[in-house]
């Protein structure tokens, strides 16, 4: 099997050598992900500096220009403002809601799933009776009622978002959680005195981290779609905030007349779901314990 | 089979109930509650408000409240409409069956193709068209529903002229042809990413059920492929499917919201989107309670459809 | 003397997975006849339920697996046949029972279809004729009511009644080979019991031929006219039940005899249970030479770890040994130790 590093050669990159991690980097659409995703993500923060033109800037003689006319690669808006600098300012707030709504859902989920599939008994059955019942409810439908009633900026949005989104991680976290609590060293730990919080925080979550990095990812994707959905029906990123979902808003009545308005946002949340769905699909294979070599 | 129905049946009524708690508490969120829709009328002092109120009975203990509610919701008073003042459950009514067709025509798509391709990616595993079907299915799960939409209409409405933009029949001519080339467009976008979902999962049930011995002694029996595939193979895969079918119902109900505002579909998408712009809070509250319970209901007719399909379940 | 029902010649079979390829079975030959029973058997490892479903074709496909050699019957080559010639085969000229009676059965139909089925697309009768056809059947294997248990689900029977429905499957075209792959394994021993005389009475009935694998020799002498004994892939003794029970001569035989405890010992102290010491190799790790010699308490070296011994005739008659001494005089004596 594979030899014990000797200590002198371990490097804090160590890591990167590990199997999993080459697995990870063998799944070939998982790193076309990986690599689209770090793309895009440096061309929505560091791209603004390197376009001549600022998204605010109305250009009024190239109002509608189609991508690759003129000095705007993407086009132009109806406001003669330059299509690709609003991509990437709207790339920023759509990348950013969505990994805090991730980050958000993730946490509740994870709290919820470990509690319930530690204690198991009532509290699980009461736990997950809720989390179905929220599942009940359609993501678009919730959000765009709490959204319709409370105050839509960034924050209530991404709040927003992550109410409906932490049911999915909390399932799969009671799940593998339910599995650990029945194993020897809970129960070990148990007749030393352990105290509840501890085995759950320092025994049983570090067991768990692969499916909730897994679930993480998947929600991440899923809450930059979810954010693209209410902000095209106008109640999620208000303009003039530019968001990937909100410069999709207008562009239905300009279908006809200036279609790329509709293809390049879209493309763009394609792009960033796909990947971010390959990155996880690659992630469940390198961390699915039992396919290590 | 009776202990397993009364089981799901008190399982469904619990979970109703909890549906109903978050749904009361979304209600209490809206600003200003039930009352704003006063408040914004001219000339309203706080003691008119006040009185309101009380005649509402909005000063009365929560859980007074709820009750109250509850009691309304089962009893069918779900409020009326701010816009036209009709019942909420009549409007819904009127609007519902344009969503059932559109989200009943989709889901008979998804299930065929889905099914279809998943079945063939899992005896042909490995292959191009397997792995083609999955990438396929990532990506197809990655798109917003409402871009394809949009693109679809780009394509077969605008440049090519073959389908309508939207709507679900053409005001003068309501013939079943009509409808039915209305109603192509919105149904294929909607099933895309069911599509999608649908063919993953059978493919993975598919090649669960491969491995099974029982397949190994149909074939030792010395029965055709294809009566090995149908009646063993997939007979077999389609059942945990079925309870798929009953988790992906809000999904499908959201997607269908969204298909019907790009293609102006006269469903209860439509009105939801409508009368958030109006500040329909009653109708917003009804439809919101309405896909709850739709999907509770349908969740228990799935369960009890897999009971019927698995007699392990109806007899264990 | 009439031909044999099945005639095996040079049975190879390989698998290849990761781009590797091993040889599991080396070249296996067998005859089994009209009527008798042959048992092969051997530990988990050893070949033979990969032998006996390649002889019914149900080995993954080349290039997953590749087999060769002959397997006849009735004059025609079954490796040779396309896969929906040899669909006409499975079922009316050879039919197999398998190990585990719950998996067997498609938990979602009933018992009755699925006995059924065997029939329907193979023969063209009236669904009143099959109806009949089923319940003598059951009635054959000994199932009771059985008009009501044709209706049943599988889930709702105990281990032996499946059995004995699995069974009735395989004997409803009237087979001339069944192959039976440690069919009681996994039942009780009283029901094992039942199943085995069960076997024996079809079997004196119809004149069926029947090979029987299984690790278990206490079975072996129940139902067995013939034995093959399998290591590592190929025949290593083979015999009459007589020959092979008695006077083993090859020392792996001779080790899994002495690891069955003996009914008359119970009680008295005769020492501990022989063992064969070490583990069956691995199919891609075999020794050279004898593949047993590793473990054998008689190796000698220069003499069984060089050349692979042949399978050749002892005392003349049907009884063969893959073992380079076993016509050694000394050798027949019971050695001082076995393990």
């Amino acid at each position: 099997m594979t030899a014990i590093p000797d200590p002198a050669t371990r490097t804090r990159f160590a890591i990167f050598r590990g199997p999993r991690v080459r697995k990870f980097m063998r799944h070939r659409l998982a790193m076309i992900g990986l690599l689209t995703i770090i793309f895009l993500t440096l061309a929505c923060f560091l791209g603004p500096y390197l376009l001549p033109y600022d998204e605010l800037y109305i250009d009024l003689r190239a109002r509608f220009s189609p991508p690759l006319t003129g000095s705007h690669i993407l086009g132009t808006d109806p406001l003669g403002r330059d299509i690709a600098a609003r991509l990437f300012s709207a790339g920023q707030i759509s990348l950013t809601v969505g990994f805090t709504a991730m980050v958000l859902s993730t946490l509740i989920g994870t709290v919820i799933g470990v509690v319930a599939g530690y204690f198991g008994g009532w509290s699980r059955i009461g736990l997950m009776r809720i989390v179905d019942a929220f599942l009940s409810f359609p993501s678009i439908f919730l959000m765009l009622t709490l959204a319709a009633f409370l105050k839509p900026s960034p924050t209530m949005i991404t709040l927003i978002i992550a109410v409906t989104s932490w049911m999915e991680v909390a399932r799969i976290v009671e799940a593998e959680v339910r599995g650990q609590s029945s194993r020897d060293f809970t129960a070990a730990a148990r007749m030393v005195g352990a105290p509840h919080w501890w085995i759950m925080g320092r025994e049983i979550l570090p067991n768990v981290i692969g499916p909730i990095i897994v679930a993480a990812t998947l929600t991440v994707a899923r809450a930059i779609l979810l954010e693209a959905y209410i902000s095209f029906l106008g109640y999620g990123i208000q303009p003039p905030l530019p968001s990937w979902g909100n410069m999709l808003n207008n562009a239905q009545q300009y279908l006809d007349s200036a279609p790329w308005l509709a293809i390049v946002p879209g493309v763009a949340i394609t792009l960033a779901v796909t990947s971010f769905n390959f990155i996880g699909d690659g992630l469940r294979d390198a961390l699915d314990a039992r396919s290590v070599q | 089979m009776i202990r397993f129905l009364t089981h799901r049946t008190l399982q469904g009524i619990v979970l109703i109930l909890i549906v109903s708690m978050i749904g009361f508490t979304v209600i209490n969120l809206a600003p200003g509650g039930p009352l704003s829709q006063y408040a914004m009328t001219p000339g309203m002092s706080q003691q008119d408000l006040d009185r309101i109120a009380h005649q509402m009975g909005l000063d009365r203990p929560i859980p007074v409240q709820y009750l109250d509610w509850l009691v309304n919701m089962v009893s069918g008073d779900w409020g009326k409409s701010y816009r036209d003042q009709s019942p909420v459950l009549d409007v819904v009514w009127r609007h519902m069956g344009a969503t059932l067709l559109l989200m009943g025509t989709s889901t008979a798509i998804a299930v065929a193709l889905g099914t279809l391709i998943g079945v063939l990616g899992a005896l042909k595993r490995y292959s191009v068209f397997d792995y083609m079907a999955t990438v396929g299915a990532m990506i197809a799960l990655s798109i917003p529903t409402f871009w394809f939409g949009l693109v679809a209409i780009f394509f077969f409405s605008l440049e090519l002229g073959w389908l309508p933009a939207g709507n679900m029949y053409t005001v003068g001519d309501q013939s079943f042809s009509d409808y039915a080339i209305h109603l192509i467009m919105p149904s294929i976008v909607l099933a895309l990413v069911n599509v999608a979902i649908w063919s993953r999962y059978m493919r993975a049930s598919t090649l669960d059920v491969m491995d099974q011995d029982y397949v190994r002694t149909a074939r030792a029996k010395g029965l055709p492929r294809w009566r090995i595939v149908s009646a063993h193979i997939v007979r077999n895969a389609l059942i945990p499917m079925i309870t798929l079918a009953g988790l992906q119902l809000p999904t499908i109900i959201g997607g269908a919201l969204v298909t019907e505002t790009v293609f102006t579909w006269p469903g209860l998408g439509r009105l939801f989107i409508d009368s958030l712009g109006y500040n329909d809070y009653p109708v917003i509250m009804g439809l919101l309670m309405f896909s709850a319970i739709l999907t509770v209901i349908g969740n228990f007719l799935a369960d009890v459809g897999v009971a019927l399909a698995d007699p392990r379940i109806r007899l264990g | 003397m009439t031909d044999p029902v099945l005639s095996v010649r040079d049975l190879r079979i390989r698998f290849r997975s990761g781009g590797r390829e091993t040889q599991v079975v080396h070249g296996v030959d067998f005859d089994i006849r009209g009527g008798e029973t042959l048992a092969l058997v051997g530990e988990s490892g050893s070949g033979k339920s990969v032998t006996s479903f390649a002889l019914m074709r149900l080995l993954p496909e080349a290039p997953r697996c590749t087999i060769e050699g002959s397997v006849s019957m009735g004059g025609v080559n079954l490796l040779e046949l396309s896969e929906r010639r040899m669909a006409q085969v499975r079922g009316p000229r050879i039919a197999m029972i398998f190990q585990e009676p719950l998996t067997s059965l498609n938990p979602v139909h009933r018992v009755g279809d699925q006995i059924a089925e065997a029939i329907r697309f193979h023969r063209k009768m009236s669904k009143a004729d099959i109806r009949a056809r089923v319940i003598e059947l059951l009635t054959l294997v000994g199932i009771p009511d059985p008009a009501r248990r044709m209706h049943a689900y599988p889930g709702e029977m105990s281990g032996g009644m499946r059995q004995r429905v699995v069974i009735a499957m395989a004997l409803a075209l009237e087979p001339d080979l069944l192959i039976a792959d440690e069919p009681t394994t996994a039942l009780d021993v009283t029901v094992q019991a039942q199943i085995l005389e069960l076997l024996r009475q079809i079997q004196r009935a119809t004149n069926m031929a029947m090979l029987f694998i299984t690790h278990d020799f206490g079975v072996v002498a129940e139902i067995a006219e013939r034995v093959m004994v399998m290591y590592a892939g190929r025949i290593v003794e083979q015999g009459s039940l007589a020959d092979v029970l008695s006077h083993p001569r090859m020392p792996y035989t001779r080790g899994l005899l002495a690891s069955v405890p003996r009914f008359e010992d119970a009680g008295l102290k005769t020492g501990p249970l022989g063992t064969i010491e070490g583990f069956v190799p691995s199919p891609d790790n075999l020794p050279a030479g004898c593949s047993f010699h590793p473990r054998c308490p008689h190796a000698r070296p220069g003499i069984c770890d060089g050349a692979l011994p042949e399978l050749a005739a002892h005392g003349g008659g049907a009884h063969f040994v893959r073992c380079a001494r076993a016509d050694e005089p000394a050798f027949g004596a019971e050695p001082a130790e076995v393990s």
